[in-house]
């Protein structure tokens, strides 16, 4: 890898965000990168829209992802997902969970976010990974895990699932931790 | 949580701002914390109360959620008068609360050591009454700051916070922001140091002389204050937390940086962006500052940029500084750098490309349209739900004014309740509330969570009891500090209904708002009394065990 790599996950407070920023923030160590994240905590969690961000690569200072240069926009949720668009290129891998969350008060439509969503053309990736962890395990909290798995071995991300695993294990307590390997592990099957 | 007290030096550890600051105060011998929770800074305070309630408890330490950030900085203040290592963390606010208890604190100066941790929240993420920037209060109460970048300086720069604290015996300020506080990082650890002193064996010793602030002593205080401060900036002046950036260091420009904080990560990231070469200068120190390396560093230039968030106190203190050794300079800030608001790294890289006339776009950022915002809501099963669903079956919201108060309970403003008529700052709710009963006949419902109640509240309940108003008070007593992440409160062992009717208030009631018919009836009663009432609305926090 010549240059950073840059990832923001957009999702609902709630989905875990800070965990996949340990658990991909580990990988980059295993792997010999140095990396900085941005996090927000407090009430802005509570159901809220979160931001966070991981930037990894030779030397990082800045812990925040410049204006159109992600490199991949994890979205826990459809409409968080278009926040992303911020921060994408024509080369931004759109890695999105089709799952929605209404926002309340609000007209905002599926059928509309998905139009916004399609001008990332073949670079928006559709997962009902959300569903896939309901059906599969029974808590759909785990479609992070599930993602971040799946965006390593798609490549996606430039760190190898040996190194992805060897995280989850690492951060994710214990009590949890067969469940999250199990999301991993279906994304192995696949 | 073993991070934290492991002893091997120089082992590489990823930490967050806030928790770099926890390990770095443990390397100093810290023997007390006092804190009063608020993000961006609760995580100082949960993991120190983590630790104390663990099997890895440190003996000879105390640590202690305080009643308001003026307590704990009293608390903090007490225990250095008789010789300890002391540390006090608190959110921007919580500065604003104790600026009374922290000037005639610089005047006495310290026996042991005293450091104050404050966490500023540019953009405003999780603050609502306003973005604060609490380098002011520097030059207010001449108290030394250093302003740290990331998680390894978070931890270095309150090392030596302790030991500036140390040998010139006075209380220092380290500023963080949320993006130094939320930031995580890869962190080498030094030396562990835990409290060799037995609390028990701090000692005052008495002399007036030096711990009473009275005139004509006090003016003296002051001078000799100053005075201190003078030592301090020859300190500054020599200290490597101000230097020019060693790769940029050679570089022959006739343009340069002066950034601090969270600021000088974006200049980096801009410079490597543009690929571009030029001094910087990076203010670790940012009062009192190193006049002289700024003026040895501004007097070869032509033109200068100042990149620092909100309020530009460096670029006044740098035009001030150019005077003397450049009246010519060019000196660039808030004209490229807003005032409002944290910066971002495109916004650091577009100024720098102006600054430096090289030609640069962004890339283009996928077409947006507006997306509605996702405001954060109470819990499913909140409590809170059931008192605003009494209030609405007892009065017509729209004939009735509602204050809010720093809590969770700020939500009630959101959709779909707004039921949030005035917020300010903690406590207000009720002295607001006291005001506006005074001048008119409407009424009137405030809303204060119990440990807002216990922090700001109580002064401003006597208030409305000596000088007789009658707003109708309604203490959302969940048992927990919800907002900031559950710690505990003094209500766990005060009762407050005790605490209301020693102010004086006659009409009270506790009630759990589950008992909906009799919440709603109280409050139709309550709102007719010509003196002030209470509801102690009683029933825990979803997430209290």
């Amino acid at each position: 890898m010549t240059k950073d790599f840059n990832i923001v996950i957009f999702g609902v407070g709630g989905q875990g965000q800070i965990t996949l920023l340990q658990i991909l923030a580990e990988a980059a160590i295993l792997e010999g990168y140095d990396f900085k994240t941005s996090e927000l905590h407090g009430l802005s969690q509570r159901g809220g829209s979160v931001e966070v961000h991981i930037r990894f690569g030779e030397n990082i200072f800045s812990p925040l992802v410049s204006k159109g240069k992600g490199d991949l926009v994890l979205g826990l949720e459809l409409q968080e997902a278009l926040r992303g668009l911020y921060f994408a290129n024509e080369k931004t891998n759109f890695l999105v969970n089709d799952y929605f969350v209404p926002i309340l008060g609000t007209e905002f439509s599926r059928e509309k976010t998905l139009q916004l969503l399609s001008q990332m053309k073949e670079k928006l990736i559709l997962i009902e990974a959300s569903k896939i962890c309901q059906e599969k395990l029974g808590k759909d909290v785990l479609a992070g895990i599930y993602l971040v798995s799946l965006a390593s071995f798609k490549k996606f991300i430039p760190l190898k699932p040996e190194s992805i695993l060897e995280a989850i294990k690492k951060i994710i307590p214990e009590k949890y931790l067969e469940l999250n390997l199990k999301a991993f592990n279906l994304v192995k099957t696949i | 949580m073993e991070e934290y007290l492991l002893n091997k030096p120089g082992k590489k550890i990823i930490f967050l701002g806030n928790e770099a600051i926890v390990r770095g105060a443990l390397e100093s011998g810290v023997d007390f914390v006092s804190t009063y929770p608020g993000t961006p800074a609760s995580e100082i305070g949960n993991i120190f109360f983590a630790i104390q309630n663990s099997k890895d408890r440190i003996p000879n330490f105390h640590f202690e959620y305080s009643t308001n950030e003026k307590v704990a900085l009293e608390g903090a203040i007490g225990a250095s008068f008789c010789g300890l290592e002391s540390l006090a963390a608190m959110k921007h606010f919580g500065l604003n609360v104790c600026i009374e208890a922290l000037i005639p604190a610089m005047y006495t100066g310290m026996k042991g050591t005293l450091v104050l941790i404050v966490a500023d929240d540019s953009s405003c993420w999780s603050s609502a009454q306003s973005e604060q920037n609490s380098r002011a209060y520097s030059y207010l109460a001449h108290i030394p700051t250093l302003e740290p970048s990331d998680s390894q300086e978070a931890k270095d720069f309150t090392k030596l916070a302790f030991q500036i604290s140390e040998k010139f015996k006075i209380p220092i300020m380290v500023r963080t922001t949320t993006r130094v506080a939320h930031q995580r990082m890869v962190v080498e650890i030094s030396d562990l140091k835990l409290p060799i002193a037995n609390l028990n064996k701090g000692q005052f010793i008495k002399d007036p002389q030096k711990w009473v602030t009275m005139p004509p002593r006090v003016l003296e205080m002051k001078k000799e204050l100053l005075e201190k401060i003078e030592k301090i900036k020859e300190f500054s002046e020599k200290s490597p937390i101000n230097s020019v950036n060693s790769q940029q260091s050679k570089v022959n420009s006739q343009l340069g940086i002066i950034t601090s904080g969270i600021s000088y990560l974006y200049v980096m990231e801009a410079l490597k962006e543009l690929n571009l070469q030029l001094p910087v200068l990076k203010i670790g120190f940012f009062y009192p500052l190193p006049e002289k390396k700024i003026q040895k560093f501004i007097q070869p230039l032509k033109e200068i940029l100042i990149v620092e968030e909100l309020e530009p106190y460096l670029e006044r203190e740098i035009q001030r500084l150019a005077k003397d050794v450049n009246p010519k300079l060019k000196i660039i800030g808030k004209a490229l750098i807003p005032e409002v608001g944290e910066l971002k790294p495109e916004i650091v890289t577009l100024a720098l490309a102006k600054f430096t006339n090289t030609k640069y776009q962004l890339p283009d950022a996928k077409s947006q349209i507006p997306i509605p915002k996702r405001f954060p809501r109470l819990c499913p099963g909140c409590p809170y739900w059931l008192v605003i669903s009494a209030i609405e079956k007892a009065v017509n919201p729209k004939e009735v004014i509602f204050g809010g108060d720093i809590g969770c309970y700020m939500l009630f403003g959101r959709p779909p309740l707004k039921i949030q008529d005035y917020l300010s700052c903690m406590g207000s709710s009720i002295g607001i509330a006291h005001g506006i009963k005074k001048v008119s006949r409407q009424k009137l419902i405030t809303f204060i969570g119990d440990s807002t109640f216990f922090h700001a509240g109580i002064p401003a309940l006597i208030n409305t009891v000596f000088n007789k108003s009658n707003p109708l008070i309604i203490i959302l007593n969940n048992l927990t500090t919800a907002m900031t992440g559950h710690q505990p409160h003094p209500g766990n062992i005060i009762k407050i209904e005790e605490v209301v009717s020693a102010c004086g208030v006659k009409n009270w009631k506790i009630i759990d708002p589950g008992n909906q018919a009799e919440f709603s009836k109280t409050v139709k009663e309550f709102l007719a009394k010509d003196e002030v009432s209470v509801i102690i609305a009683r029933r825990p926090c979803i997430f209290v065990k």
